[in-house]
């Protein structure tokens, strides 16, 4: 599947087409990473990591495994505050506001910036349950709107035909595929500005995979996107800008951040251009 | 022939099918018991089950053996109270403890209070019953005599199955997956909207298990509660009324009690079995609902 392709799911869209967000690729950065360092224990993970990352884009962070990747998408939604032992220094600005402020509350700033895992987890729970537990928490409680939520975000993410006659359903009785698309739709239920995602594709088998690679490149335009992915196709089948990490000494370092086409066609540095043709990584 | 004699793999077989035996006779031993037990009391409770109607253990006069009335309601109903108001004291104070090791204490804390809680489980029951007797009975007799009370058996049940409710609760909810929480978290979800959402959902089976073990123990219970209850046939009206357990009432009567009187002592055993065989089966389906 190609760009073309991904442009034309966008008539299919049930939100409309871009105009819902900025256009695309329009260079305004939605999270100013400055600075960023990790650590977990004392142990470097991420090296002094500054990149910006555009509004309504799809970003692809690419690299060997331990290199970072992770560790960067959790540190932007401060799930990092989750891990005993982890430490961030640097800035983080989402929408030009530091999450590290005082007065940023992490709750809020996780409504923002939403997240989808590498393994499908929906909650075990109904299908309803699992959308309508988050709204609740955020102080939406009235019925027919978690009702119209629920419906809207399942359509968006292509699951409302497969299950909305079974809402009350257990999420688990979802295939891989279905779940992984719940789960986004779940995310995508607080009208996020940006949804991070950790190798959403990875568990799931090629078919499935590609659903999902759709919905993604649906999203692209109204939300800002960054993705994890150690699938080389996709992130170049997808991704409008990509950030290309390694490992160096101990702790990860971006080495190279630039537009996809850039990144695959003609890297600048030697790393990038090792791996992305398979020689090293 | 691969499977020769001399081969090593011929030999692991055997030892294999050897174990495999072993373990097979011994369970049989153990479930062998278990029936032997039901057989001996259906027939040391034969006597009277072919000759009395049912009915008599519900609708006799009172609770007096030796004078052929053989209510059992008054004992069964202070087994039921006893056991359900140790339960309702102990299902919150549970789930707070196993919550509390789990999302809130720092770890060595944590650590330190499930070894408490340890300790506690292994607490001989007539240790309990002495602490009631000596301290908990003279209190209650303070407020509001004669001490020796439904009150007290409950509380001394309380302080018995509180730790076996908290560590299945722990158990459960330590098991939850990590990656749910995670995701709750990323959902922008508070703690407590987390536990209450996600992993309180997530393992309330294996509560429930817990639970359900916990009232087994409760309705068997003997030694603590007679050592607290009063052991006074009777409907208690307050909580400060001295109740009789069927378990305590086997425990007081076996040693006198003869022909019928006898019979219907192993009836009551027989009830309680019952009951407990319920309970336990009710687990048995919820654990397999859990991994279904």
């Amino acid at each position: 599947m190609n760009s073309s392709q991904c442009t034309d799911k966008l008539d299919t869209f049930t939100l409309g087409p871009l105009e819902a967000g900025p256009a695309c690729c329009d260079p305004q950065p939605a999270i100013q990473v400055r600075n960023l360092s990790l650590l977990y224990d004392g142990k470097a993970a991420l090296d002094k990591v500054t990149l910006d990352i555009y509004q309504g884009c799809i970003t692809a962070l690419i690299g060997p495994s331990g290199c970072g990747k992770t560790s960067f998408l959790s540190a932007i939604n401060r799930l990092t505050d989750l891990i005993p032992g982890c430490n961030v220094t640097g800035k983080i600005l989402v929408h030009d506001q530091d999450i590290h402020h005082p007065d940023t509350h992490a709750q809020t700033l996780r409504r923002q910036v939403g997240m989808v895992f590498q393994k499908p987890t929906p909650f075990p729970l109904s299908i309803r349950r699992n959308l309508s537990l988050p709204l609740n928490e955020h102080g939406i409680t009235q019925k027919t709107e978690v009702a119209s939520i629920t419906e809207h975000v399942l359509r968006d993410v292509g699951l409302w035909d497969e299950v909305h006659d079974r809402l009350d359903a257990s999420a688990l009785s979802l295939s891989g595929g279905q779940q992984q698309r719940l789960c986004i739709a779940r995310a995508l239920a607080l009208k996020p500005q940006i949804l991070l995602m950790d190798e959403p594709c990875s568990a799931l088998d090629p078919l499935a995979s590609g659903i999902v690679e759709d919905l993604i490149c649906r999203l692209r335009g109204r939300y800002t996107i960054v993705i994890v992915t150690h699938n080389l196709a996709q992130a170049r089948r997808i991704a409008n800008y990509a950030a290309f990490f390694w490992v160096s000494g101990r702790a990860g370092q971006l080495i190279e951040f630039g537009r996809c086409q850039h990144i695959f066609e003609s890297p600048s540095h030697e790393l990038t251009a090792a791996y992305i043709n398979g020689v090293r990584g | 022939m691969i499977l020769s004699e001399r081969n090593t793999l011929f030999r692991l077989i055997l030892i294999d099918k050897l174990l495999i035996g072993i373990l097979r006779a011994g369970a049989m031993l153990a479930a062998l018991v278990m029936l032997l037990i039901l057989f001996f009391l259906v027939d040391e409770s034969w006597p009277v089950l072919s000759k009395l109607s049912i009915v008599r253990f519900i609708d006799d006069a009172s609770w007096h053996p030796l004078e052929g009335a053989y209510n059992l309601m008054p004992m069964l109903s202070g087994t039921v109270l006893t056991s359900v108001g140790a339960l309702l004291l102990t299902i919150p104070l549970s789930l707070a403890s196993a919550l509390f090791i789990v999302f809130y204490a720092p770890i060595h804390l944590a650590t330190l209070y499930k070894r408490l809680i340890e300790l506690l489980s292994g607490i001989p029951s007539v240790v309990f019953g002495f602490w009631g007797l000596t301290t908990l009975v003279p209190l209650i007799n303070q407020w509001n005599p004669p001490g020796a009370s439904l009150l007290a058996a409950i509380l001394v049940l309380t302080m018995m199955i509180l730790p076996t409710v908290t560590l299945t609760a722990y158990t459960a909810l330590a098991a939850v997956p990590e990656e749910l929480l995670r995701n709750a978290a990323a959902l922008g979800l508070s703690r407590w909207g987390m536990i209450k959402g996600v992993a309180l959902p997530a393992a309330k089976t294996g509560i429930a298990a817990g639970i359900i073990l916990a009232a087994a123990r409760a309705l068997g219970e003997t030694m603590a509660v007679l050592m607290v209850a009063g052991n006074v046939v009777q409907y208690p009206e307050t909580l400060f009324d001295p109740v009789r357990t069927l378990a305590a009432n086997i425990a007081l009567e076996t040693a006198y009690a003869m022909g019928d009187h006898r019979a219907v002592l192993f009836v009551s055993g027989l009830l309680l079995m019952l009951l407990v065989m319920v309970l336990s089966g009710m687990a048995g389906l919820l654990e397999k609902q859990r991994h279904a």
